[in-house]
């Protein structure tokens, strides 16, 4: 197979617009042949997540980038990296792998991206339309991207991202085309509770549940409340996008894509239909477990990036109260959201209670927290499924109500009630 | 009849595979500096993809595990080859940035359902720049056929 280049294609590759465009447009036209694209298109924005430090690779890769000149060409912003750059004294790595981490962040910033350093890009001001074409990576942003906005693109990676952010074209495959884009696995919820089906942990549990019972196609979900809101969206997404490969779903009378059930199957059939009743949540909420309950020693929110009005709900249910003196309460967010808490002095309340807020970085990805045993409790499915291989942590999932009842009375308090 | 494998990135490797019982996120699944499996809700938790020829049906989760893959090349724990039913252009980039910048990589395709299903963890198997997986020598779930080399029809 091959790929229908532009002359202009043609002459980039050939190095017309430098080396770092040529080594740029070789990857994306290498990785178009390999997922079968019969052309580029053209994107009008990116995110990046290759500014985070992996190792000496990545900033390998960077390096290489730089020094033949890269400029983006297209609105670019940036992923978290491994620092917290207004709060330095959160990281508790090793110094040498700290300043790696720096030299990338630096790196990206010389290209012309704009220092961004959050994982929710979709809560900026400045953020994608219905259709357009962009390239983002980090899969909760993608899943968002595509989901909630409308906008269209593929499940970008690390190098990619910052290849189509130089030169501004990406493969026309995956996601940015129609025909992709239909649903194709159904997900119909029965028998569940009005009073859970109106509460933010369904969420996070129920994107557990289709990540990992999607495979590989396009999930629609029926029988949610419709106008569901971004918070919720944002959870269902990123708990779908971790556990499994989800890049795009439809929620019916949510998404924009799926006024109507036949409207996001495209007017066909599905090809899987998977009943979810209470006892499957019931499941999906135990599989993020890998703790037992009693004293509890670390509470972490916000991954992906908690938003202002997350922050109003966390700030309600601390009102009055404060943070047990065994327990390290840590919450992650963007430096543009924190901006807005230190407006509205949110930031302040919840720092004399004794909430740390985490910017630019998220406490799985670095190392940030104190207490690497556990039990520590989120109210994340994602950070509950990567927290224990990346720290070595044990996990409890929870509401953002059990995190801050817990928090208070230092020892883990679940309400079971809402899913009996 | 199977479907013929689709090359994402070409090469030649061989080695002892080490079939998946559940797709690996490479990100946060795997420790580069050694190529362990480190994702505690993996059933292969613990074993090492350093040196196999890796069998998964697909990739999962994070974007990232394309860092982790050239990761893994610049540190000498990768796997020999990739080998999925389903094409993974995470993977594959990964695979095509090592190249660039290392100048070594690794080959990673797609193949038939027949042909996956004939890989299991032990076997010894070659991959061919075409994307063809000769099997060099049986694992211990089957049977040996004492270094005879057989192909296998992909």
């Amino acid at each position: 197979m091959s790929v229908r280049l532009t002359p202009d294609d043609e002459g980039r590759l050939a190095g017309s617009q430098g080396p770092a465009d040529e080594m740029a447009m070789r990857i994306i036209v290498r990785l178009a042949e390999a997922v079968g694209a019969e052309r580029l298109l053209d994107i009008t924005g990116a995110h990046i997540d290759s500014c985070l430090y992996h190792g000496q690779a990545v900033l390998d890769f960077a390096d290489h980038l730089a020094e033949r000149g890269a400029r983006v060409r297209v609105p670019t912003t940036l992923n978290v990296s491994s620092l917290d750059l207004l709060h330095p004294e959160l990281y508790r790595g090793d110094p040498e792998d700290g300043r790696q981490a720096r030299r990338l962040m630096e790196r990206y910033e010389e290209m012309g991206c704009r220092p961004t350093w959050t994982c929710a890009p979709y809560q900026l001001e400045e953020r994608p339309a219905f259709g357009e074409q962009i390239a983002w990576a980090e899969s909760n942003a993608v899943v968002f991207a595509n989901s909630v906005l409308g906008a269209r693109t593929s499940q970008y990676g690390d190098f990619i991202d910052i290849c189509a952010a130089i030169t501004g074209r990406a493969p026309a495959s995956g996601l940015h085309l129609d025909e992709n884009r239909r649903a194709t696995v159904m997900f119909r919820l029965a028998g569940v509770s009005a009073e859970l089906l109106d509460s933010d942990v369904l969420y996070p549990v129920l994107g557990n549940l289709i990540g990992s019972k999607t495979g590989t196609g396009v999930p629609v979900v029926e029988g949610l409340p419709a106008g569901l809101g971004e918070d919720r969206l944002k959870a269902l997404g990123a708990a779908a996008a971790s556990a499994g490969s989800v890049g795009l779903f439809h929620a019916v009378g949510s998404t924009p894509e799926a006024p109507t059930l036949e409207a996001a199957l495209g007017g066909m059939q599905p090809l899987r239909t998977v009943e979810v009743a209470p006892s499957d949540l019931r499941l999906a909420r135990e599989g993020l477990n890998t703790a037992e309950g009693g004293d509890l020693a670390t509470v972490s929110l916000g991954t992906p990036h908690y938003s202002v009005t997350e922050f109003a709900g966390l700030v309600a249910l601390m009102a009055g109260r404060r943070v047990h003196a065994d327990v390290d309460f840590y919450v992650s967010t963007g430096r543009d959201v924190l901006a807005e808490l230190e407006l509205r002095g949110w930031a302040g309340a919840l720092t004399a209670a004794g909430v740390t807020i985490v910017t630019d970085t998220c406490t799985y990805i670095t190392s940030i927290l104190t207490d690497t045993v556990g039990p520590a409790m989120t109210d994340s499915a994602k950070w509950a499924y990567y927290a224990p291989g990346t720290l070595g942590v044990g996990v409890v999932f929870g509401s953002t109500g059990d995190c801050v009842e817990s928090a208070v009375a230092g020892r883990v308090v679940l309400n079971e009630e809402i899913w009996s | 009849m199977d479907d013929p494998p689709r090359v994402l990135v070409a090469g030649e490797a061989s080695g002892e595979v080490l079939r998946l019982d559940e797709p690996l996120s490479l990100w946060g699944g795997v420790d580069a500096a050694t190529g362990v499996i480190i994702d505690r809700r993996h059933p292969q938790v613990g074993e090492s993809i350093s040196g196999r020829v890796l069998a998964m049906p697909h990739g999962r989760g994070s974007s990232s595990a394309s860092s982790v893959l050239v990761e893994t090349i610049r540190c000498g724990t990768n796997p020999v080859a990739i080998v999925m039913l389903e094409p993974d252009a995470i993977l594959a980039l990964g695979a095509m940035v090592a190249d660039e910048v290392y100048g070594r990589s690794l080959p990673v395709l797609a193949v038939g359902e027949r042909m996956f299903a004939s890989l299991q963890t032990g076997d010894f198997v070659a991959v061919g720049p075409d994307g063809s997986v000769l099997q060099v020598d049986v694992g211990r779930d089957g049977p040996r056929t004492g270094g005879h080399r057989r192909g296998v029809e992909t």
